[in-house]
C-alpha cells in the first residue's frame, strides 16, 4: 500500500535501525542525511493505530521506551546525522529530527514543525519532553507541547529548532516539488560534510541574551515559579479535565530537576498512562472522525462549482464569502442595500487583512484574492452561477420570495443552497421549481473560525447536488456532516433542549455566571449563558418557539417568554451589547446584565433540591443534549455516531474531552445516564424521557456506538 | 543596375523579413554614455544630465537637424521625482526643438526596449517617421522618502490653520516617524529581492556556482577584448561638468576563477550561488537610438545600420519565473519571424545574473521545459556560445536598468556589420516576471 505520509511504525523503526547500523559500520560513511522522498511530508508522527492497538499502559510505555532508545542512539551517533525537513515534521517526526545533530528545513508553506500529541491527549513520548526544553528553552518548550501548535520553518529557525533554511524552488528542469527535495538534499549533504570537516560547529557561541537566559533558568526558584505558573494556566484553561498537559509539565520537571534518567522514565510512564485515559480515547476518536468528515462520501460532482453567488452580505453571508473567495472560486456577494453590502465587503477585506498581520499572506495576495469577489445589488451575472447560497433573514416568506427570484435568473444546473439554522429545508424547497437542486448548508458563526458545516438533504435532493455541496464545503476548509431534514436538523435540535434547560436553571435562581461556570466546568468551551448571547437571544427565542411547536412539550423546560421578554427589552445578546451579560466594546471581561434580575424574578421557579446540586444541574443540561442526539440517530437524521460526535463538538462545543455525545454515552455508560434521567423525569416529566435507542444501550452493556 | 542585381541575389540567398504592406523600420544610429559604476564620476549629476549627454551624442554623430525628429521617448526605472518625464527635460536640455513631444515609459529592465518599440509602433501606424528612443538610469542618487506617517503629518501641517493645530501636529511626531523609506529593491508582488529570486532560479535549473563564475569571467574577458579592440563604438565620450571626460565603461574587471571563488553568496546564505561578482552591478548610464522609416532615412541621406523586425513582450509568474523572459520570448519571436535558432548569427541577451543567463539557456535547451511550461512540442535549443554576447554584456559593461535595451539593439547592429551576419536576436528579462525579444536584420551594405 502506498501511503501519502510517513508515520513511525514498528516496521519503519526496524528499517531505521537497520540503516543506522549500516551507517555506523561502514567506514566509508562519515555522515548521513535523513530525508523523506514524499513531497510535503517529512514524518507526520507516530502511527496512532500502533498506540491504540495496545491494551495496557505497560505496553505503551514499552513502545515509548523503544522510541527513546532509538533516538538516544541517533543523538549519540559519532557520525553526524542531518535531518532534511520538507513538509510536516510532527510528533514523533519532530522528536526524530531533534535527536539528529543538525536540521535543515525548506521554507515551504507545507513545512511545519510541532508536537500535536497534546491534542490527542498524549505527550511527546520519544524524548520530546526531555530534548525540547534544552533546545528552545523551558517557556518555548512548554508553549509548543501544551498548545500543540504548528510552527512554520522561519519561526522554527528563530526559535533554534532548525539550523538552516532552504527556499522552495520554482520551475526548472524537473517539477518544482521534485527539484526542491533534491536541492534540500544537496544543501543537507553540504551541511553534513561541513560538520565532518569542522566548517560547521555544532556548539554555537552563546550570545549575551542566551547566557542571561541560561543563568536565569539555572536558578531552581525561577524554574519552580515557571512550573507553578504554567500549571496554573493549564488548570484555568482545562478546568483539570485534560490530564495530558499536566503530565507534560510533570515529565519536563522530572527531567530538569532529577536528571535525564528520571525524566525519560517519567515521560515513558506518563505516556503509557495517558494512552489509557478516556480523554485520549475521546480526542483520538475526534481526530479520526474529523479525517472521515473531510472526505466526500457522495463522490465527485458532475461539474465543479467555479462561480458561487451569496445572497445577503450579513455576518453569515460575508463569512461564507470570506472562506470561499480565497479558494479559487469566483464569488458574488449580493445584498439589497449599499450599506449592507459595504459592511459585508469590509468584513471580507478585514478577514484577509488580518491574515497579513499574522504573516499568513502578503498584501499582494490579499488584493489578488479580492479580485475574485464581486459585490452587487442586482442579479447580474447570476446566469453564470454554479451555486447560490442564500443567507437572508430567517423567515420562510422571505426565503420563498428569494428562491423564486433566484430561480428566474440562474442556469438549470445551478444549485440553490439555503443557510438556515432551523427552518426545514423541504418547507423552503416547497417554493422551488426544481427541488432536486435545493439543499441546506448550515454554517456556524463566525464562519471563518467555526470548522463545522452541517449539510441538510431532503428526500428530493439529488445525490449530485449533495456531492457538490460537500465539495464546496471541503474547499472552504470545513469539517462536514450530512444530515437528514427535520426541524432543527441535528445541531440546532440538540442545542434547543439544552438551552431550554438553561433558561429553566436561570429561572430557578442560578445566575448566568454560575451557569457558565457549571457548563465550562463540564468541559464546554463556552458557557451556556454566554453561548445564548453569542447565538443571539432573538435567534434562541425563535428556535425555541419553532422547535417547541414541532416537537411539543418534550422541548419545554424554561419559559420561552423569558427569552421573548429579553428581546422586547433589547437584550439580544452580544450583537446588541446586552443579553445575559453587558458587553462594553474593547473590554474582554463582562458583567451580568443587572436588568435581567427583575426579569428572572418575574419568571421565578422554585428549584427542587433533589435535582439541583451543581452536578445535577450539569447532567440535566447535558443529558437533554445527549438524549436528543441519540434520538437523531434513532430517527435517521444522523448517518452515524461519528458525524453526531463531530457535529456536536465542532459546531456546538460539546466537551472535546468527552469526544461527543455518543462517545460520552459509551464511556459514561448508557445505564448510568438513563438512571440519572429517570430521576429528573420524576421531577420534570417528559423533558427527560430517554429515547428508545438510549434505553436499548442501557439494557445491553455490549451495545456501543463506537467500536 | 549592378547594385540592384546584387540586392536581388542577396535576397535570393537569404530571405529578408520584410512583410508586404508593413513599413520597413531601420536603426540609423545608436549611442550611449560610458556605463559607470554608480557613485563614481557621474555621482553629482541628475538623470536628465546623462540622458542629455546621450541625446547630444546622437545629434553629434548623425548631424541630425534639431527639428527633424517627430517624437522622443525615454525609458527609466527609478524616477527622479523632479524630472518624472525625464524624456522632456533631457530633450529640451539637449537642444531639441521645444515643438517635439517627449514621453517617458517604464517596464523595469526592458524600459528602453519599450521606448524603441513604442517608436516602431508610431512609425508603423503612420503617425511619425523619425523617432529618438533611449533610456537612462541613475543609481548614484535615488529618491529616499520620509516615512508615510511623517509625510502625512507634513501634509497636514500644510493645511493647519492655527498655531495650535501646527504645534499639536509637530508634537505628534515620534522618533520612529523619522525613519526614512528607501526605494524597494524587492518585487512588490512577492517581496522577494531579485538576487534572491535569481539564486533560486539558478538552483531550480541546477546551475552550479562554478558555471556562474565561469560565465561571469567570460563576460568580463570578452568585454575587455572588445573595449581594447575599439569595438564598443556606440560609446561616446562625455565631459562631466566639474569632472574629467569619461570615454570608457569602468566596470569591466576580468579577474580569475580563484578570485571569483573567494566571494561569499550575496543573497541566500550560506549555501547560495549568486555573488556580487556573478551579478550585474548598480550602474549609471544613458543610451539613445535614432529610428526611422526606411524611406525617410534614405530620403535624408542616411545609411541605416539594421532593420528592426518582429518583437514580442512576454510575462510570467513574478515569483518563480521572474527572470525567465528570454526563455519565453526567444521561441515566440523566432516563430513570428519564421526563423530557427540556427538562422540567428548574433545573440545579445541581457545578463542580469550569470545564474539567470545559464538558467535561461538551460530552459531553452530543455524539451521538458518547452512541453511543460511553454506548450511547445520541442525545445528551440540554446544559442551557440560562439555567437553569444561576444562583446561582453550587462555583467561586465554594466546595467543601467532603463538604458540597457538600446545598448543591446545597437550592439547587435554593430556586430552584424562587423561579423557579416544576417539576423540578430535581442532578449531580456525584467522585474515583474516580464521579458522581451526582438529580431534584427542586417541592412544590406
Amino acid at each position: 500500500m502506498f501511503l501519502q505520509v510517513n508515520t513511525l511504525s514498528v516496521r519503519m523503526q526496524n528499517e531505521i535501525i537497520e540503516v543506522f547500523n549500516e551507517v555506523l559500520a561502514n567506514d566509508a560513511v562519515q555522515s548521513a542525511v535523513l530525508i523523506s522522498s514524499k513531497p510535503g511530508c517529512f514524518i507526520a508522527g507516530a502511527d496512532i493505530n500502533m498506540i491504540q492497538a495496545c491494551n495496557t499502559s505497560e505496553e505503551v510505555t514499552k513502545l515509548s521506551q523503544e522510541g527513546q532508545k532509538m533516538f538516544e542512539r541517533i543523538e549519540k551517533s559519532p557520525k553526524p546525522i542531518v535531518a532534511a525537513i520538507n513538509g510536516s515534521c510532527l510528533g514523533g517526526g519532530l522528536e526524530f529530527a531533534i535527536a539528529c545533530q543538525y536540521r535543515v528545513a525548506t521554507k515551504s508553506k507545507k513545512t511545519v514543525l510541532g508536537t500535536p500529541e497534546v491534542m490527542l491527549g498524549l505527550l511527546p513520548g520519544a524524548g520530546g519532553t526531555q530534548r525540547l526544553p534544552k533546545m528552545v528553552g523551558i517557556p518555548g518548550a512548554f508553549d509548543m507541547m501544551l498548545t500543540g501548535r504548528n510552527i512554520k520553518a522561519d519561526k522554527a529557525k528563530k526559535m533554534g529548532l532548525v539550523h538552516q533554511l532552504v527556499d522552495p524552488l520554482g520551475p526548472g528542469l524537473k517539477s518544482p516539488e521534485e527539484r526542491t527535495i533534491e536541492y534540500l538534499e544537496e544543501v543537507a549533504i553540504q551541511c553534513a560534510r561541513g560538520i565532518v570537516h569542522k566548517k560547521i560547529l555544532l556548539t554555537k557561541k552563546k550570545g549575551m541574551m542566551q547566557k542571561v537566559q541560561d543563568y536565569v533558568m539555572g536558578i531552581a526558584f525561577v524554574r519552580q515559579q515557571i512550573y507553578k505558573n504554567v500549571n496554573g494556566k493549564v488548570m484555568k484553561m482545562s478546568k483539570g479535565l485534560y490530564p495530558a498537559p499536566l503530565k507534560i509539565i510533570e515529565s519536563v520537571k522530572a527531567g530538569l530537576e532529577q536528571g535525564p534518567d528520571s525524566g525519560y522514565l517519567a515521560e515513558a510512564q506518563n505516556f503509557g498512562k495517558l494512552a489509557m485515559t478516556s480523554e485520549s480515547n475521546a480526542l483520538i476518536g475526534l481526530y479520526h472522525g474529523q479525517v472521515a468528515c473531510k472526505k466526500n462520501r457522495f463522490g465527485v460532482p458532475e461539474r465543479p462549482v467555479k462561480n458561487l453567488a451569496i445572497l445577503g452580505a450579513g455576518l453569515m453571508g460575508a463569512g461564507i464569502a470570506q472562506v470561499t473567495v480565497d479558494k479559487g472560486i469566483h464569488t458574488v456577494l449580493k445584498d439589497t442595500t449599499v450599506e449592507g453590502l459595504s459592511r459585508g465587503q469590509q468584513q471580507v477585506y478585514k478577514g484577509l487583512n488580518d491574515k497579513i498581520k499574522k504573516k499568513a499572506i502578503t498584501s499582494f495576495e490579499r488584493d489578488s484574492t479580492l479580485s475574485s469577489l464581486t459585490g452587487q445589488l442586482d442579479y447580474s451575472g447570476f446566469e453564470k452561477a454554479d451555486m447560490v447560497i442564500e443567507a437572508v433573514f430567517e423567515d420562510i416568506n422571505i426565503k420563498h420570495r428569494v428562491i423564486k427570484e433566484v430561480e428566474a435568473v440562474i442556469p438549470p444546473h445551478c444549485i440553490f443552497a439555503t443557510n438556515t439554522s432551523a427552518l426545514p429545508i423541504k418547507d423552503i424547497a416547497a417554493a422551488s421549481m426544481r427541488p432536486e437542486k435545493v439543499i441546506g448548508m448550515h454554517y456556524f458563526s463566525p464562519v471563518d473560525k467555526m470548522q463545522l458545516l452541517e449539510i441538510i438533504t431532503t428526500d428530493k435532493t439529488s445525490k449530485d447536488t449533495t456531492a457538490s455541496a460537500v465539495a464546496v464545503g471541503l474547499k472552504q476548509g470545513k469539517v462536514i456532516i450530512v444530515v437528514g431534514d427535520g426541524p432543527g436538523f441535528y445541531t440546532t435540535r440538540c442545542l434547543a433542549p439544552m438551552l431550554a434547560e438553561a433558561v429553566r436553571v436561570l429561572q430557578e435562581g442560578v445566575n448566568p455566571k454560575k451557569l457558565d461556570a457549571l457548563t465550562t466546568g463540564f468541559g464546554f468551551p463556552v458557557g451556556a449563558a454566554t453561548l445564548a448571547d453569542e447565538v443571539g437571544i432573538d435567534v434562541a427565542a425563535h428556535v425555541a418557539e419553532d422547535l417547541g411547536k414541532a416537537f411539543g412539550s418534550r422541548f419545554g423546560g424554561g419559559n420561552v417568554d423569558v427569552l421573548k421578554t429579553m428581546v422586547e427589552r433589547g437584550f439580544k445578546g452580544r450583537k446588541s451589547g446586552k443579553g445575559c451579560y453587558v458587553y462594553t466594546p474593547g473590554l474582554k471581561s463582562k458583567d451580568v446584565n443587572p436588568d435581567i434580575d427583575d426579569l428572572l424574578e418575574k419568571f421565578k421557579l422554585t428549584p427542587n433540591p433533589s435535582v439541583s446540586s451543581d452536578s445535577d444541574v450539569q447532567y440535566r443540561l447535558v443529558s437533554r443534549f445527549v438524549n436528543e442526539a441519540v434520538m437523531c440517530l434513532q430517527e435517521g437524521i444522523l448517518n452515524g455516531p461519528v458525524e453526531g460526535d463531530i457535529g456536536a463538538v465542532f459546531g456546538l462545543g460539546f466537551p472535546p474531552c468527552l469526544g461527543g455525545p455518543f462517545r460520552f454515552v459509551d464511556t459514561f455508560g448508557a445505564d448510568k445516564l438513563v438512571a440519572k434521567m429517570r430521576r429528573y423525569e420524576e421531577v420534570y416529566g417528559n423533558h427527560f424521557t430517554p429515547c428508545q435507542l438510549l434505553l436499548d444501550h442501557a439494557k445491553d452493556s455490549n451495545k456501543r456506538f463506537h467500536k | 543596375s549592378q547594385r540592384m542585381l546584387k540586392q536581388t541575389l542577396f535576397n535570393l540567398l537569404k530571405k529578408t523579413l520584410a512583410k508586404p504592406g508593413v513599413k520597413n523600420i531601420v536603426l540609423v544610429e545608436g549611442v550611449r554614455t560610458p556605463f559607470l559604476l554608480s557613485g563614481t564620476t557621474y555621482a553629482d549629476l541628475m538623470p536628465h544630465d546623462l540622458a542629455r549627454a546621450a541625446l547630444q551624442g546622437l545629434l553629434h554623430k548623425t548631424s541630425l537637424p534639431k527639428d527633424a525628429v517627430d517624437y522622443i521617448i525615454y525609458g527609466t526605472v527609478i524616477q527622479e521625482v523632479k524630472t518624472s518625464n525625464v524624456a522632456r527635460e533631457a530633450s529640451l536640455g539637449a537642444g531639441f526643438s521645444d515643438k517635439i513631444p517627449s514621453h517617458t515609459v517604464t517596464m523595469a529592465c526592458i524600459s528602453s526596449n519599450v521606448a524603441m518599440t513604442t517608436g516602431v509602433g508610431l512609425i508603423t501606424a503612420g503617425q511619425c517617421d523619425t523617432i529618438v528612443a533611449g533610456g537612462v538610469e541613475f543609481m548614484s542618487d535615488v529618491p529616499i522618502r520620509h516615512s508615510r506617517k511623517m509625510r502625512k503629518t507634513m501634509l497636514a501641517l500644510n493645511r493647519a490653520k492655527t498655531l495650535g493645530q501646527r504645534l499639536s501636529l509637530i508634537g505628534s511626531i515620534r522618533m520612529a516617524h523619522l525613519t526614512p523609506e528607501l526605494p524597494a529593491v524587492a518585487e512588490f508582488s512577492t517581496a522577494e529581492t531579485m538576487g534572491h529570486s535569481a539564486d533560486r532560479l539558478a538552483a531550480a535549473f541546477g546551475v552550479t556556482r562554478l558555471e556562474q563564475d565561469e560565465f561571469a569571467l567570460r563576460s568580463h574577458t570578452l568585454a575587455k577584448q572588445a573595449q581594447d579592440a575599439g569595438l564598443l563604438s556606440d560609446v561616446i565620450s562625455f565631459k562631466v561638468p566639474g569632472r574629467d571626460t569619461v570615454a570608457k565603461d569602468n566596470g569591466i574587471r576580468p579577474s580569475s576563477m580563484e578570485q571569483l571563488a573567494k566571494l561569499k553568496p550575496a543573497f541566500i546564505k550560506p549555501h547560495g550561488t549568486v555573488t556580487a561578482a556573478n551579478s550585474s552591478f548598480l550602474t549609471d548610464g544613458a543610451s539613445a537610438v535614432l529610428i526611422m522609416s526606411e524611406e525617410k532615412a534614405l530620403a535624408m541621406g542616411y545609411k541605416p545600420k539594421a532593420y528592426l523586425r518582429d518583437f514580442v513582450f512576454v510575462s510570467q509568474d513574478p515569483k518563480d519565473q521572474l527572470l525567465l523572459g528570454p526563455a519565453y520570448g526567444t521561441p515566440k519571436v523566432l516563430a513570428r519571424a519564421g526563423l530557427t535558432m540556427d538562422d540567428i548569427d548574433v545573440f545579445e541577451f541581457h545578463e542580469a545574473f550569470a545564474g539567470q543567463i545559464m538558467a535561461n539557456l538551460k530552459a531553452l535547451d530543455s524539451d521538458w521545459f518547452a512541453q511543460t511550461y511553454m506548450g511547445r512540442k520541442v525545445k528551440v535549443g540554446a544559442p551557440a556560445m560562439e555567437k553569444f554576447n561576444l562583446w561582453g554584456g550587462s555583467l561586465s559593461l554594466g546595467h543601467p536598468f532603463g538604458a540597457t535595451g538600446c545598448r543591446l539593439v545597437t550592439t547587435v547592429a554593430h556586430r552584424l556589420l562587423k561579423e557579416g551576419g544576417q539576423y540578430g536576436l535581442v532578449a531580456a528579462c525584467a522585474a515583474g516576471g516580464q521579458g522581451h525579444a526582438m529580431v534584427i536584420e542586417a541592412y544590406p551594405q
